[in-house]
Formats: structure tokens, sequence, C-alpha cells
């Protein structure tokens, strides 16, 4: 009965984005303000009707309800509760419905936080989420219902796969889906605007905060699934440029490009057709990532063929939303204003030129993935894209975005003078080649690649210590009251670089000095690797809720000293009988040990793999950043809410026009 | 007897002895020139059956198998292009991660820097009809008081 409850709430959920997806719309452009005032009762009752399903889907997986297909194909009566919970977006259906979800909460937040917009303008950004919305919640009903009947009920259910049963499955889908939904802000502020015509300072401010938080989310979600795979799949890499992660990664880059725009169509009133494309580009590249995720193109092109319906389904979505928001594109923006003059050398043009590199490198990311779908689709054989290609094409065009990255900030607006830029960062140029040539020496490999990479992130340390001096320069003040003059979005800027710069520290380390070892080990055996030395202390069988597991334990000591124990695990899930390795990891700044236990061999010998590797925290350190910066951007005091008297207005107008 | 005794006594000091001083774990292969050259390959080279890993990354038996190939063909003393070749021969394309600059890859090999040199092309236009332009004219008094109202609703 739940199952049935929820389904119907679907429907009826369906039938109120509908509604806010046409009469608000309409009443904007006939300007009703009864239809208009439809689109926030709206949009909290879909809310509410979405949030029902899912937790009917919720108590269906929790009570253990093998009756329903989805729940018998992803669940077990073995699995624990916080996994029978997170499995309900483990599979395709529920994800769908965690999309949904998801968007109906930024649907429902834009409703709460827009009093400050003008009534029609809210209509239209309501309007078009209503439409996504309408999208989705069809989907899920024609093709790809949760809520399906299996007839007669399983008598248990297939488990969720062993790789997702993990700490990491409950926080980082709904982190990433926050991120990627929450460009559908972004994306409907910019329909909005092209259809009502405004497309101004005001606007920019207005989807700036959204923008931003979408783009934490992001950067957090992304962060979480790297970290998993690092621990989870038992070799110690961080990113692979699967399909699945470029699908992530695509809107990230060009939601990177889209708040530095955003910023200049608010300070400087200009790039504002550009700003609109790459908010249309980021959503889309959204919808295309979960197609691509979901659709099952990425198994085999030959499996999309043979069940279509999915597949033809969501293709005709992308069609017509991303289409659609191009041809209205190409109509409105020629009426936009081009916004000021600047000189070839200004922080718009500098900003500019990595938006440019930035959107080549979503676009070379974009092909890299789709590639091997088209020449397999066309009969051209099969190929595949991995590591090399992308690391080949990725670093050309990185290098100098990050270079440009230390200037951009410190450049002025309109018209900044080159050598004036030279003298004021001679010393930070010099301090970051000396270092980067020194460190590695001392490090002991000095290779071009490493070479650079710790060139670019001294780069942008150095330059960002150069601009924080001279920002809070003066001495009529403490130093904490200067530190407090200064917006706290400019600080959130300057954390979120500082975290460039660390990730990029951790990659190029990593890359540069990791080191491994491959060992067949006897309880007692001493391996050694980076001045470590690993004593085995054998195996022991444990027992867990739904998997038998063997655990090694590796007792760690450095020069006779003892310094951690890493248990590691081979795990059988008894129910998909699937093999499963769980690393025995100890992460510290400098570096982490890492262990993975291989299989048995003959006389009571196992395989072991032990991994040094560097720094290799800071890749997600350097991540927490970037998304703190973004936090910290958004406490900033212009988009807090509270009424202000006319009086204060002024004096906060002249501030802001210092922070980007 | 007391032969016996002290036999039994030795016994269990050496087997003591034994007990405390540590082996050294044996490398699962001896060859250190060899595991290098296949570490290396194995990270460009995809395992047939899995999602998407690599032979390097990858746990199951076939990919363990064609490690095992790998590492037969570098005791012989064959180059890395040689094991990609027989690789290719043998399973095609699929099997390198880093796809050959063929015709039918030459869009995939040149599209990153013909989108560049595009983008590149586009921003220096930009650039200079920015540079052109005529200077702004000031907001009027009656845009300046429409922009404070509204950022100020």
């Amino acid at each position: 009965m739940i199952p049935e409850i929820g389904h119907f709430s679907l429907i009826l959920a369906l039938l109120v984005a509908l509604t806010l997806g046409s009469l608000p719309i309409i009443g904007a452009a006939r300007g009703n303000v009864v239809w208009m005032g439809l689109a926030r009762p709206l949009a909290r009752a879909q809310f509410l009707l979405i949030a029902f399903a899912f937790l009917c889907l919720a108590y269906a997986f929790a009570a253990k309800d093998y009756s329903v297909l989805y729940v018998a194909s992803n669940s077990n009566s073995k699995l624990p509760i916080q996994f029978r919970i997170a499995a309900v977006w483990g599979g395709h259906e529920g994800s769908l419905l965690l999309w949904a979800l998801i968007l109906s909460v930024w649907t429902v937040a834009v409703s709460a936080f827009s009093k400050h917009l003008p009534d029609d303008m809210r209509a239209r950004i309501l309007g078009v989420m209503g439409l996504i919305s309408v999208g989705f919640l069809l989907f899920m009903l024609m093709v790809s219902n949760p809520f399906d009947r299996l007839i007669p009920a399983a008598l248990d259910g297939r488990d969720l796969n062993p790789l997702l049963q993990d700490p990491g499955m409950i926080f980082h889908p709904p982190m990433l889906y926050m991120g990627y939904v929450g460009f559908s802000v972004a994306f409907a502020f910019a329909i909005a605007a092209l259809l009502g015509g405004q497309l101004d300072a005001a606007w920019a401010r207005w989807s700036r905060p959204w923008t931003t938080l979408a783009w934490v989310f992001l950067t957090v979600g992304i962060m979480a699934g790297s970290n998993w795979a690092y621990y989870e799949l038992g070799w110690g890499g961080w990113w692979f440029w699967d399909a699945v992660e470029n699908a992530s990664f695509m809107p990230w880059l060009v939601g990177t490009a889209l708040i530095h725009s955003l910023a200049v169509t608010e300070k400087r009133g200009s790039f504002k057709a550009w700003t609109v494309l790459l908010a249309i580009c980021a959503f889309s590249l959204s919808l295309l990532g979960t197609f691509l995720v979901r659709s099952g193109v990425l198994t085999s092109v030959h499996a999309f063929a043979t069940d279509p319906r999915r597949g033809v389904f969501i293709l005709a979505f992308l069609v017509i939303v991303i289409g659609g928001s191009l041809a209205l594109f190409a109509w409105r923006a020629p009426t936009v204003g081009r916004g000021g003059k600047f000189d070839v050398v200004s922080r718009e043009s500098f900003l500019l030129a990595n938006n440019v590199l930035l959107a080549v490198a979503a676009m070379s990311v974009l092909l890299g993935t789709l590639y091997p779908l088209f020449l397999d689709a066309l009969n051209y054989g099969k190929i595949s894209v991995g590591p090399p290609y992308f690391d080949a094409v990725f670093a050309p065009l990185m290098t100098p975005a990050l270079f440009l990255m230390g200037i951009g900030p410190i450049a002025s607006w309109k018209n900044a003078s080159l050598p004036e830029l030279a003298m004021r960062l001679r010393w930070a140029f010099g301090v970051s080649v000396v270092t980067a040539i020194i460190l590695p020496l001392w490090l002991g490999n000095l290779t071009p690649m490493i070479g650079l990479g710790l060139f670019l992130a001294f780069w942008i340390i150095a330059t960002t210590v150069n601009m924080v001096r001279h920002r809070l320069r003066g001495a009529d003040q403490s130093l904490t009251s200067r530190v407090k003059a200064v917006p706290r979005a400019w600080w959130g800027m300057v954390i979120a670089h500082l975290g460039i710069a660390v990730f990029t520290i951790g990659v190029t380390i990593v890359k540069g000095f990791e080191s491994e070892t491959a060992i067949r080990m006897m309880p007692g055996d001493v391996a050694h690797l980076a001045g470590f030395d690993f004593t085995f202390k054998g195996v022991k069988e444990v027992q867990g809720p739904n998997y038998t597991a063997n655990r090694g334990e590796l007792l760690v000591s450095k020069n006779g000293v003892e310094r951690t124990i890493l248990n590691t695990e081979k795990r059988l899930y008894t129910v998909t009988n699937m093999p499963m390795t769980e690393a025995g990891i100890s992460p510290a700044v400098i570096h982490d040990l890492y262990a993975s236990l291989g299989e048995p061999l003959s006389d009571g010998a196992w395989s072991v793999r032990i991994y040094h590797k560097p720094m290799v925290e800071w890749i997600w350190v350097g991540c927490l950043m970037m998304g703190l910066g973004g936090l910290l951007a958004l406490s900033d005091r212009r988009y807090r809410m509270k009424k202000r008297n006319k009086n204060s207005n002024g004096a906060e107008l002249g501030q802001e026009e210092v922070a980007i | 007897m007391l032969n016996k005794l002290l036999n039994i006594f030795v016994a269990c000091f050496l087997m003591h002895a034994l007990s405390l001083n540590a082996q050294e774990a044996q490398p699962m292969q001896n060859n250190a020139a060899v595991e290098e050259q296949v570490q290396r390959l194995s990270t460009q080279l995809r395992c047939l059956v899995c999602q998407n890993q690599t032979l390097a990354d990858s746990h199951a038996a076939l990919a363990q198998d064609l490690v095992q190939e790998v590492r037969e063909m570098a005791t012989k003393g064959m180059s890395d292009q040689e094991i990609i070749d027989y690789l290719v021969a043998r399973y095609g394309d699929f099997v390198r991660y880093r796809p050959p600059l063929k015709s039918s890859t030459v869009l995939l090999w040149l599209g990153p820097f013909a989108l560049l040199v595009v983008g590149g092309f586009g921003l220096f236009l930009q650039l200079r009809r920015r540079q052109a332009m005529a200077a702004d004219a000031p907001l009027t008094e009656e845009e300046t008081r429409k922009v404070r109202e509204l950022l100020n609703k």
C-alpha cells in the first residue's frame, strides 16, 4: 500500500510541476499577478509531494518490502540499516527520485529566499525549474518507476553492490546531486532573464550566491567521491578520468568559469551574454552527465540500443532543454548590452582568458568522454580513452590557467599596466621558480612535470601573499580591524585560490614521489618501503553482517619505533558473491601509508601490496579549502537578507566596489 | 637421557630464535627491471572484463592472467612498444588507454588544440573589439537611481 501511495504522490507532483511550469510563466508574460503568485505555493506543494514519495520509498527499504522490484534489486535483509536507506539512491530509479527531490529542494529554497526579486522574475525562475521537474517526473513515471511491484515478491533482495556499501555512499551522491542540480537555479535565472529581457548587474547579483552554493556542493561532492575511490578500490588511485567522474567534472569546470564570469557581470556589467551561455552550458552538462551515467550508454552502446526507451527519453529531453535554451539565447542575446570597454591588460581580460581555457578544458573532457561512444556506435571499432590521453590534454590547458590565476586578482579592472604588474610580481615569480627547483632536488627527484607543478602552486601562493599584504597595508588601524574591513567574499577568493595551490602541490608530489611494493608475506615477515618496516602479523577471519572477511594486520615501525597498525581486509559479500578489498590506511599530513591484502598463496603466505603516498591528503584538503572559500563568500554581508536602512546602503556599495 | 634433554633444549632455543628473527618478505617477482616494465605497462593497459580499470588496478583473475602474459614477454626482453603491438594485434585498440593516432582518432587528438585555437581567436577578436570601444557613457541620474533601487529591494 505504501509504495502505491508514493507512486500516487509522484503523479500529483507531476501535475503540480506542470502547473508550476506553465501558469506563472504565462502570468509573467501577461502581467497576471494572481498567476505569478501561484509559483510559491506550487513550489512548496511540489516539494512536499516529492519528499513524501521519497519517504515512501525509504520506508519500503527500511521495512524490507521485497515486493517492490527496485527494493528487491538493491537491498537485502542482512544489509545494515544505514546502507538500506542509502540504497534508496543505489540504483537507477532511486537516484532519479533523489535528483527530483533535490530539484524540488532548490526550487523551494529559491521561493523562500526570493522575496526581494520582482514578481515576474521570480515567477519565471520558479516556472523554469518546474518545467525541468516535469521532465524528470515524467521520465520516472513513464520508463523508470521506483515503485514498480514484483509479483510474486522475492524472498530476499539481491543486495546492494558491495562497492556502494560504504559511508561514502551516504554522503557522496546527495552532495554531488546538490551541486549538479544546483546549477538548475543558475540556468533558471538565465532563462528567466532572457525571457524577461532583464539582464543586468542586479540579475548577476541575485544569481551569484545560488551559483556559488551549487559550486561548493559540487566541489565537495567530487572531493568526497575521489576520496571514496581512494580507499575503497584498493589501489590508491584518486582520479581515473572515468566517464562517470568526467560527467561531474565537466559541470565543475564550466561552473568555475561561471562564478568568475558572474563576478565580472555584477561588478562591471560586462560578459553578460557569455555568463548566460555558461549558465546554460553548466546545467546542460549536468543533464548530459545524468544521461551518460543513467542511460546505460557507458557500459555498452549496444546494450543501450537493445533497450532504448530510457536513453531515447533522456536524449529527447536533452535536445529540448539544451536546444530550446540555446535557441532562446540566440534569439535574445543580441539585445543584451555589451558592457564597458577594457584593455588587453586588465582584470577583465585575464578573467576572460581563464574562462576560455576552462571552457576549452571542459569541451576537451567532453570530446574524450564521448569519442569512444561515437566510434563504437558508428562501427569504427572500440577504443579506450584513459588517463594518458586526458593528462596529455589537460596539463597544457591548465598551466596557463593557473599562471593567469596568480595575476588576475592583482591586475586592476579596465586598464592595468604590464610593467607595473611585472615590477610588483617579480619577487613572487623569483621565489616560486627557486622553490620549484630546490624543493624537488632536496626531495631527490626533479623532473619537468614536478618542477612545473610546484612552480604553479608556489606562484599562486606567492601572488596571493603579495595580494593580501597589499590589501592589508596601512598602520593606522590594528591588524584585526584591517582584516575585518575587507569583505568576506574577498577572503573567500583568497582561501579558494590557496586551495587550488594546495591541491596542485598534493597532485604533483604524489605523482612524482609515490612508491609501492608487491610482496608475498608469511606471518612474521617484514617488508620495507620508504624507510618504514611493515611486519605482517598474520590474517584473522572476521564475520561481518553480510560478508565474511580475512583481516590482515601489518605493524608499521621506523628505526625500531612502532608507528601504527594497518588493518586491511579481503571481504567476500555472501549474497552477491563479490570480493572486495578494504585498504588499511594511515593518513597524515606528510604521507599516507596504504596497504591492501591480496590473495592467499601457498603455505599460509599472502600477497600484499604496500603503497607510500606522500602528501596525497593535500588533494582533498585543497578541495575542502575551495569549498570553504565559497562558503565564506556566501556569508558576505551583502547577501544577508536583513532589512537595512537607506542610509547605510551608500557606504556598503562603496565598499563592495573593491571586492570581486 | 641428558643428551636427549639437551637436544630438546637446543631445538627449543633454535625455534625461539627463529621466531624472533623476522624474515624479509619476498617480492612477488624477483626481476626488478622486468617488474618495473610490467608496472609501467599495466597502468596503460585496460582490464578487458572490468568496467573501466587498468591492469594494475584490477583484481580480476583475467587481468592477472594478462599481467602474467605481459611479464613473460618482458622477461623475453621485448620492448614496451613490441608488447603493446602484440596485445593490440590480439585484443584490438580497446586494450590500450592511450588511443593510437590514426584516421579514426585524428579528431580526438587534434580536437582539444583546435578548440584552443578557436577559443584563442575568439578571445583575440573580443579583446580587440573591447579596446576599440568608445569610453562608457556615464550613467544618467535616473539610471543610477534605478540601480540603487533594484539592488536594495
